[in-house]
């Protein structure tokens, strides 16, 4: 009883830090959390839908309200190299980017975790050319998951603040030393207006203070280090196994992050998001703003006494394999809901190999199926995700077997097509 | 206002009534400021306290060409990520856009707010002649005109914002007015040129209930 | 807070590591000027003989030398003809891997590139 008092008590406090709500766009809101963060280097080379982040972060270097360097690049290539090297020296370093973007700079991701530099980016997932396309999927994002890096995924503009200030902390972490990249769904959460708590620099260099120079092996000319160095087969393997091991073992910081958050300012995160799970039969899978729609559906399913649940993914990389497994354990059915494709793929939905992997190693096989719709920009109404559930529904009672992924909304493709080849 | 009581849409500063949803869609031409009166509307919506989604049809924006705004407002987070298609509330920033496509799905119990010379009666009139059906609700202001007379540009945004407002409460004129000083802060004479706008366009702005 | 200091030893390893726990981290090199110990030796087939009557104490070898294999010794060293250096240069033989460029460089071919027996 006490103990609920205190905590009431501490929440009032809380409130009274961040009581200011502000109406802001995923974009400015990952520009504030820059500012708030005190980043000390930002590179960052414009490309839609995330060009306000550029934008912002220069008038605020301009405006004196954040003291950085910002290093303009000729291309995202460069960008992602300087804020490398600008973190091998210790600096607090910070990036964002979208789709092609992302792309030119691949190279450069494998090098920032290899190199183990707590590099921040913030990308505004956006579609991949050909055709040229400017709207919202996640194949860019899906396309980072074999690099290195740690993701995680944003639902609406507020998360898109706290993933970020989280982000620092967890890369910056002694135990971790990984870059991280912090999702938003481009236009759909970099464009939208929506309400933000920000917490201010005061709060945010609390919760992730910058540590004192030096704590991590950095580039000082009074005591040398090479880095870069070359891994002869002797030992190579071994540095990559020790990014297995330290991408693994970030979860913990990730769910302490998260939960210090939460106990601080009201907001706690886990690695996934459950959504009336607790006596759920049909469970779907999905991430980012996306998941907002999933949740949408589910309200509205269990409004027709349908049992329905979601899981959202909030950390992609590293995969919550235990927590997945432990939520779905008990369903009837799942499926999961992506704005990606794993082109030529087993299963050409990526989220779905791979829990449907995790569960079958621990012995676990259930109706379950892979969706995938949003492509592009494609909007993905509420009624589709019901007609989704549904579907599953159907798998569920008549227990056949959903050999390949559904593509709904394909005009003039209909999805149970595809089973029969 | 008229319109608010139907809903059942309490005046905006009276504090614990709740609000049913409401959807509102804004109809205009690239460089009118339909965006912006959009993203101002559910600016004042949050600062207000309330949820809301504020958003445009995301394209390559062009001057001239047509344009789609989205607000969503809500007494709950809103999970409702999908464009609008069936508006509680259509603001038609242009009137020479086409009725056939600013009423598409506009509910028949909803608010149609139109920039025009013409009075609401002459509209839902217009629109009949038209073929179409008006909705319960027509609102009407010479936006234009307003917009002209003190901005000197006929950039009819917040001529707009403060006739719907008028015809439909879901936040106050007062917290609008903020949101769009504060936008404009950096130059305050198209600040206060603004709010003259909004003054005189909420008193010009007819409401007619059928 | 620097290098020396505890807290950052930890991902350092060893010198000589035997496994991955071992290993600095990002594979970073924390030893400078451990070059050195690589013995670089082995890959000459034929190797640098400076005929010290000959030299001339120019320095060109050992401005040349890719390696950093031509040493400058405080050794005094007086010719055939009575003419006394105050230094001498030597091959460090460890680390030569007799690319010959000092030879093809020295003004009064004082260098001769000879066969390497082992």
């Amino acid at each position: 009883m006490s103990l609920t008092l205190e905590k009431k008590e501490e929440r009032k406090e809380l409130r009274q830090v961040v009581s200011k709500r502000i109406a802001a766009t995923g974009n400015y809101a990952a520009a504030l959390a820059v500012k708030d963060a005190d980043v000390d280097v930002a590179a960052i080379y414009p490309i839609t839908p995330q060009v306000q982040i550029a934008e912002k972060i220069a008038e605020f270097v301009a405006n004196g309200e954040l003291d950085a360097e910002v290093i303009h690049v000729e291309g995202e290539h460069s960008a992602l190299s300087a804020v490398v090297a600008a973190a091998a020296t210790g600096a607090r370093a910070f990036t964002a980017t979208s789709s092609q973007g992302l792309e030119y700079m691949h190279e450069m991701l494998y090098i920032a975790s290899s190199l183990r530099q707590p590099v921040v980016m913030a990308l505004a997932t956006r579609a991949l050319s050909a055709p040229i396309n400017i709207w919202n999927d996640y194949a860019d994002a899906f396309g980072m998951r074999e690099t290195g890096w740690i993701m995680l995924f944003s639902e609406n503009v507020q998360e898109v603040y706290d993933n970020l200030v989280q982000a620092f902390r967890i890369a910056e972490h002694p135990d971790v030393l990984l870059p991280v990249v912090v999702t938003l769904d481009g236009y759909i959460l970099s464009h939208t207006i929506e309400p933000l708590e920000p917490l201010g620099r005061e709060e945010v260099l609390s919760f992730a203070p910058k540590r004192p120079r030096g704590y991590r092996p950095v580039l000082d000319p009074d005591y040398p280090i090479t880095v870069g160095t070359l891994g002869t087969p002797h030992w190579y393997y071994e540095a990559k196994y020790q990014q297995v091991v330290a991408l693994r073992e970030s979860k913990r910081i990730i769910e302490e992050a998260g939960r210090e958050f939460g106990k601080k300012y009201g907001r706690e995160y886990g690695l996934i998001e459950e959504y009336m799970m607790d006596d759920a039969e049909l469970a779907f899978v999905s991430l980012g703003a996306t998941a907002s729609l999933v949740k949408a559906a589910v309200d509205r399913l269990r409004k027709e006494g349908i049992k329905a649940g979601m899981i959202k993914l909030r950390v992609l990389r590293p995969f919550p394999v235990d927590e997945v497994v432990k939520a779905l354990e008990n369903v009837e059915a799942w499926a999961t809901l992506n704005r990606t494709i794993s082109y030529g793929a087993a299963i050409e939905e990526p989220l779905f190999t791979e829990i449907a992997a995790a569960l079958a190693v621990r012995g676990i096989v259930k109706p379950m199926a892979s969706f995938v719709h949003g492509m592009g920009g494609r909007d993905i109404f509420v009624r589709e995700i019901v007609e989704m559930y549904k579907k599953l529904d159907e798998i569920r009672k008549s227990g056949r077997k959903v050999k390949r992924t559904y593509f709904w909304g394909v005009k003039g493709h209909d999805p149970e097509e595809d089973q029969a080849m | 206002m008229v319109w608010a009581k139907f809903l059942g849409v309490r005046a905006s500063n009276s504090r614990g009534g709740t609000m049913p949803r409401i959807e509102i869609r804004f109809h205009g031409r690239g460089g009118q400021g339909a965006v912006t009166a959009a993203e101002s509307l559910g600016e004042a919506a949050i600062l207000e306290g309330k949820y809301a989604l504020a958003f445009p049809e995301y394209g390559a924006e062009r001057r001239g060409a047509p344009v789609l705004a989205f607000t969503r407002i809500d007494d709950k987070p809103i999970y409702e990520r999908e464009p609008i298609l069936e508006p509680d509330i259509v603001v038609v920033l242009d009137p020479s856009l086409p009725p056939q496509i600013y009423l598409k799905g506009l509910k028949k119990t909803g608010l149609l707010v139109i920039n025009t010379k013409r009075s609401p009666d002459r509209v839902a009139e217009h629109l009949r002649g038209s073929g179409l059906e008006p909705p319960r609700c027509v609102a009407s202001v010479d936006a234009t005109d307003v917009a002209v007379k003190h901005i000197g540009a006929p950039i009819v945004n917040t001529a707009m914002l403060a006739a719907l407002i008028k015809a439909s409460r879901v936040v106050s004129l007062e917290t609008v007015k903020k949101v769009i000083y504060d936008r404009f802060s950096a130059r305050p004479r198209i600040a206060e040129a603004n709010m003259k706008v909004m003054d005189e366009a909420y008193e010009e702005t007819e409401v007619v209930c059928l | 807070m620097s290098i020396k200091d505890e807290g950052f030893k930890r991902y350092l390893g060893k010198k000589y590591p035997e496994t991955w726990r071992d290993m600095p981290i990002a594979a970073i090199v924390p030893w400078p000027g451990n070059t050195a110990e690589v013995k670089t030796h082995a890959w000459r087939t034929i190797k640098p003989v400076i005929d010290q009557d000959k030299c001339i104490r120019c320095r060109l070898c050992w401005t040349f030398c890719p390696d950093g294999a031509i040493l400058e010794v405080d050794e005094e060293y007086k010719t055939s003809s009575g003419r006394v250096f105050k230094i001498s240069y030597k091959v460090d033989y460890d680390h030569c891997k007799g690319c010959g460029i000092c030879a093809a460089e020295c003004p009064v071919n004082a260098i001769e590139m000879v066969p390497e027996e082992r």
